[in-house]
């Protein structure tokens, strides 16, 4: 294939500094890429509930107090909005992914109404979520 | 309605200009009349030096897609009406070289799409006297939605993540890719699963949607997308478990 890199300068476009806040779709996508950080702190902060746990009821006070500090609270309020931002699209992302069958026949995706497969796909998604919740819930408050 | 609607037309001309910039012209208003009537008035009446990509005028050959008041369109099926009173601002299809005025590069697309090898792909092909490959309504809607596409570029367009990350495969290729992929007549999934199950691939989308918001076709390359991750993490799981050469 030939080039007309030769013939005349390419006048390359440039993406904005700011491209991420010309559609609302780019602003949720960029927040939801920034929402992994707060992913991996949850994880990090599960890990040293788990170790202080793991040493014993001193350590473990030691470590509520430091969780009740307003910065950590205000950091794990943040991190928690930004988990649900996460979730609420993964589980929107999973009918886009499943493609459900139906006695060999793919369902028309076009068709509206509640028993649109999507939805029924993305509804089984949350409600396995919601189920999941509630069991960690209630074993955690149970205890407790 | 006024008579009068003014578009705002990028212009680049890279033998006197450094880069490019908007130029102003009145065109008539007529109900009937998408941009793209607008700049071949403008080219036949105003200034013929204006350059612009377009053929078919009715959405079946995707050279005239650009970019309209920001958002990627097909300018033979985007009406000046519903911009009223204007201005109208016409530049070049975003995240693309451009070559001249409206006018971008497209070979960077080209490249990419015969690397999905968006054919049917056989082990061995059948003798012509057996007659042709059959297949079931069923089997032709698995992908015919993915066949609609024309090539026009305009989810390439609308995908930041090319414009930021230019090695990716891009929205149209992989839809295309799909488009074969789900064919019952093809064999080539394995081959393209090389290509497609890359970080140039499948792996750098995150998923923003706006190439299925853009395409004027209702491809959905959003959609393939997704599907193929699935099917992609499904075969890395599999080699993993059972390689390939041993299956």
């Amino acid at each position: 294939m030939s080039s007309v890199d030769d013939l005349a300068p390419l006048y390359r476009q440039r993406v904005s500094l700011f491209w991420w806040a010309r559609r609302r779709s780019y602003l949720l996508f960029v927040l939801r890429e920034l929402s992994s950080v707060f992913v991996a702190w949850v994880v990090v902060y599960l890990m040293m509930m788990a170790n202080a746990v793991y040493s014993g009821s001193a350590q473990y006070q030691e470590f509520l107090d430091w969780s009740a500090r307003p910065w950590v609270l205000l950091l794990n309020l943040v991190a928690l909005l930004f988990l649900l931002l996460h979730s609420v699209t993964w589980f929107n992302l999973a009918p886009q992914a499943i493609v459900v069958r139906l006695k060999g026949r793919r369902v028309p995706p076009r068709l509206r109404g509640w028993l649109v497969p999507p939805r029924v796909v993305a509804a089984a998604h949350f409600s396995a979520w919601l189920v999941a919740s509630a069991l960690v819930a209630l074993i955690v408050l149970g205890v407790g | 309605m006024p008579d009068t609607i003014t578009l705002q037309v990028a212009r680049y001309r890279p033998d006197t200009e450094r880069e490019p910039r908007l130029q102003d012209y009145v065109v008539p208003l007529r109900k009937e009349w998408a941009v793209l009537d607008g700049l071949n008035y403008i080219k036949d009446q105003l200034d013929g030096t204006l350059s612009f990509r377009w053929s078919c005028r009715m959405g079946i050959c995707g050279s005239c897609g650009m970019s309209v008041n920001g958002d990627p369109k097909l300018t033979c099926a985007t009406f000046l009406d519903d911009y009223a009173p204007g201005p109208v601002r016409v530049e070049p299809l975003a995240n693309f070289p451009i070559v001249r005025d409206l006018v971008v590069e497209v070979n960077d697309f080209m490249l990419k799409l015969r690397r999905v090898k968006p054919w049917l792909l056989r082990h061995e092909d059948k003798p012509l006297d057996e007659g042709e490959y059959l297949q079931t309504p069923d089997e032709l809607d698995d992908y015919k939605k993915y066949s609609l596409c024309i090539n026009c570029m305009l989810c390439y367009s609308a995908c930041p993540i090319y414009g930021l990350e230019p090695e990716f495969l891009g929205p149209a290729a992989i839809a295309l890719a799909q488009r074969y992929n789900l064919d019952s007549r093809d064999e080539g999934a394995h081959q393209r699963l090389d290509v497609l199950s890359t970080d140039e691939g499948v792996w750098a989308c995150t998923y923003v949607g706006e190439c299925t918001v853009a395409c004027p076709k209702g491809v959905d390359p959003a959609g393939a997308i997704q599907r193929y991750k699935l099917i992609a993490a499904k075969e890395s799981m599999l080699d993993l478990l059972w390689p390939r050469g041993a299956r």
